[in-house]
């Protein structure tokens, strides 16, 4: 073992998963969480140089055309639906920008077929549309992609369970615990109530993963604008203990 | 201060996005975590994600992230610029489950990282079914004397402590460390409140 002074004692580490915002892993409404959910007591934990550190992805990771799923899987046309762009801001509990952190973003097309191969929904691929795209956020923690609406689709959880229209993001921001896989709706989807995964989120925290729509970043004669902020854990404002 | 965006799970149909090989897409990162010229003594981690009936799930991604041979994470909060970062290896590995729960990963074992904690890798395991993903950590079987000082670990329950600690093999490919991860019932993974 190398004898060397680690740097973590001095540097505060990341505000804990806020368990009042994020969804138990049992919600048996959601069927599938009832086989996969951890049922013993998570084991606290101090954290160390392990917590503070995670992958590193950003700008440099990013090909031409990832930010804009409405190009980046034509073959040989435009892909068909309502153009979207997302926009929106990654900053921590306390406000601060994420600046250069990496968004991956993937969703079904307009009439919510996914492209994956186990989707057998009765709907039509789009032979133009691919459905994932990465983009990264700029130095005021500001991201934006293009895509096209995704459409609802039936997921048969329960009779007639259809998802609400949503787009999946993953990030991992600063460190490896501040990862974050959601998702997010559209404003005013009837299915909204209905749904279990939603839902499984609890009140008062579910609304802010459905996105605004805004005029100002609507594109005139071009695309619908929304607007999805996204929250990551902040920092402590003590260092760690060894 | 503001709170949180909640956690969703990543659903079934993540893998043309987030483990794209398959679609002829470039992924952020695979199993394959190293290159000839890594340093290191190179390992296979591999396992199986089994439901709380113990059925293999088909459709979970795994996450590794971890120090490099020397101890050392690429990453800015680590300074130790003492010890060495390896050009070829950046720490970080995704893959998703196949048809039998399986999951694997080609790199090199860790080393110690200075601080009393015995060497590992810290691990993420996201599926349909889990609207929050689950942290966990793998050590090393044959590290026992480290293990025995590794005050996370020892804080485990004595009873759920094996959950954690992959068991050397050596395969016919070389060295391989079995992980198998339980995501509930009587074996089930210790899971960190990260």
């Amino acid at each position: 073992m190398t004898d060397v002074e680690t740097t973590d004692a001095k540097s505060p580490g990341y505000r804990p998963r806020d368990w009042s915002q994020h969804p138990p892993y049992l919600s048996p409404e959601y069927k599938s969480t009832v086989l996969r959910s951890p049922r013993k007591a998570l084991i606290p934990m101090k954290g160390s140089l392990s917590e503070l550190t995670g992958p590193v992805f950003g700008h440099e990771s990013l090909d031409a055309l990832d930010a804009d799923l409405t190009r980046n899987g034509r073959v040989n046309g435009e892909p068909l639906g309502e153009r979207i762009i997302v926009t929106g801001r990654v900053l921590d509990e306390d406000g601060r920008p994420v600046p250069n952190t990496l968004l991956e973003v993937w969703q079904a097309n307009s009439v919510g077929r996914y492209v994956h191969k186990w989707d057998q929904h009765d709907a039509p691929l789009d032979p133009n549309f691919f459905g994932a795209g990465r983009c990264a956020t700029d130095e005021n923690g500001r991201y934006r992609f293009l895509s096209v609406k995704p459409g609802a689709y039936p997921w048969r959880n329960h009779h007639n369970a259809w998802r609400p229209a949503h787009i999946h993001f993953s990030l991992f921001g600063p460190s490896f615990v501040t990862r974050l896989v959601t998702q997010m709706y559209f404003p005013g989807d009837p299915l909204l109530p209905l749904d279990p995964i939603y839902n499984g989120v609890p009140e008062g925290a579910r609304e802010r993963l459905v996105s605004r729509f805004s005029i100002d970043v609507t594109e005139p004669e071009w695309a619908l604008g929304y607007e999805f902020d996204i929250v990551l854990r902040g920092r402590l404002e003590t260092p760690m203990e060894g | 201060m503001l709170k949180q965006t909640p956690s969703q799970t990543v659903g079934p149909y993540f893998a043309y996005a987030l483990t794209p090989q398959p679609y002829g897409r470039v992924g952020l990162g695979s199993g394959t975590m190293v290159d000839p010229d890594t340093r290191g003594e190179r390992i296979r981690i591999e396992g199986r994600v089994f439901d709380g009936t113990g059925a293999p799930v088909v459709d979970a991604v795994i996450e590794l992230w971890q120090a490099n041979a020397a101890g050392r994470y690429r990453h800015p909060a680590d300074t130790r610029d003492q010890l060495e970062l390896d050009p070829h290896f950046t720490g970080f590995g995704r893959t998703g489950t196949d048809g039998q729960g399986l999951y694997w990963f080609d790199t090199v074992k860790p080393g110690a990282l200075g601080d009393g904690q015995a060497p590992h890798v810290n691990v993420t395991v996201l599926a349909r079914g889990m609207l929050s993903h689950a942290f966990t950590r793998l050590y090393f079987h044959d590290e026992a004397g480290a293990n025995a000082e590794d005050a996370l670990l020892q804080s485990v329950p004595a009873d759920r402590r094996a959950t954690l600690v992959a068991r050397r093999a050596e395969t016919a490919g070389g060295v391989a460390y079995r992980f198998d991860i339980h995501l509930q019932g009587d074996d089930e993974t210790v899971f960190f409140d990260a």
